[in-house]
């Protein structure tokens, strides 16, 4: 068995109104330093499979066929034998 | 108002219904008491479209609008019988939900991101028509301002510069946010979309995505009355398609 971590981030040239809502939230908090923030989706799958690179495929196909969207969206994953 | 289903010209219109669709009842009304059209619902686990000529996806939040509006609901049974109808140039009409369905499901060009503005736009806008030859506008006048209402979170329209350039020389925008007097300006633009787009149709013109809802002013009854020249202009088309078919066999 595999574990995916799977994260989903907007690609740098899509604009993050929810990530500007938050970086004023963090400011108001007085932490002025923070200076961008970009929001994302963290996602872990579990994948029984005890081959690494099937596991791969796996993971690679479910990020480009639906947990992210390759208009406005990229992904990177990480697998972890569980 | 439209041709009426006693003179045998009534078609035949599919509203499809996902869990969380919201606007699929307005749809049904409008174009049952409205526009006098035989329509009927389609169940997102159903695998038929019954026959239907055209195919609206309604607005709502299908699934819940998780991991991304309209990203499950184009996984859905209906949605194989969707995209095989559309290629086969079958009226395919997706509003507000459905239009974010309709470019999850690759058969619009682009994506719908959130507002820029970070609030629920809920009010009446106006749209310029950019292109009054299509299937969907060809009862407007190229340049006419309608006034129809939005209601969504996510409806910033999204697409790189060079899909936005081959839609601009396709004339694929049909729709554009614009003031009252038909200006397309910043301050017009509900939700950042790029170049104002308000709605778009696929290459072949079978396939419409829009955010304004003209479901919410068809009937007279609510007074504005501005999105009924969408629907007509789609039952136009589909009249004139059966009557072309007539007259040649």
């Amino acid at each position: 068995m595999y574990l995916a971590k799977i994260n989903v981030t907007l690609r740098p040239s899509i604009l993050d109104p929810q990530g500007k809502a938050v970086r004023h939230a963090i400011a108001s908090l007085g932490m002025e330093d923070v200076r961008d923030i970009r929001m994302g989706k963290y996602i872990e799958m579990k994948i029984s499979s005890d081959d690494r690179a099937a596991a791969g495929r796996i993971a690679d196909e479910a990020c480009r066929k639906l947990l992210a969207n390759p208009v406005m969206e990229n992904f990177e994953y990480t697998l972890e034998k569980i | 108002m439209g041709p009426s289903p006693a003179d045998g010209s009534a078609k035949k219109f599919g509203v499809v219904v996902f869990p969380g669709s919201n606007c699929d009842h307005d749809a049904y009304y409008v174009l049952k008491n409205v526009f006098r059209q035989d329509v009927r619902f389609l169940w997102h686990k159903d695998s038929s479209l019954e026959g239907v000529d055209a195919v609206i996806l309604p607005g709502g939040f299908s699934y819940g609008d998780y991991l991304r509006s309209g990203a499950i609901a184009r996984f859905s049974p209906i949605m194989k019988e969707v995209t095989s109808f559309a290629t086969d140039g079958g009226m395919v009409m997706g509003i507000c939900n459905g239009f974010q369905i309709l470019c999850e499901a690759g058969l619009l060009p682009g994506s719908l991101l959130r507002n820029a503005g970070l609030t629920f736009a809920c009010r009446f806008v106006h749209v310029r028509v950019e292109n009054a030859r299509t299937a969907f506008t060809s009862g407007c006048r190229a340049g006419e301002v309608l006034k129809i209402p939005i209601a969504h979170g996510e409806g910033n329209y999204y697409a790189d510069g060079e899909t936005l350039s081959g839609m601009e020389r396709n004339n694929q925008i049909i729709f554009r946010y614009c003031d009252v007097r038909g200006a397309v300006t910043g301050e017009a633009n509900p939700n950042g979309s790029v170049k104002n787009i308000a709605g778009i149709v696929n290459g072949r013109g079978n396939v419409m995505g829009m955010m304004p809802h003209p479901e919410r002013a068809s009937d007279p009854a609510l007074r504005e009355t501005d999105g009924a020249k969408i629907f007509l202009s789609a039952i136009g088309h589909l009249v004139e398609k059966t009557q072309l078919t007539h007259s040649t066999l």
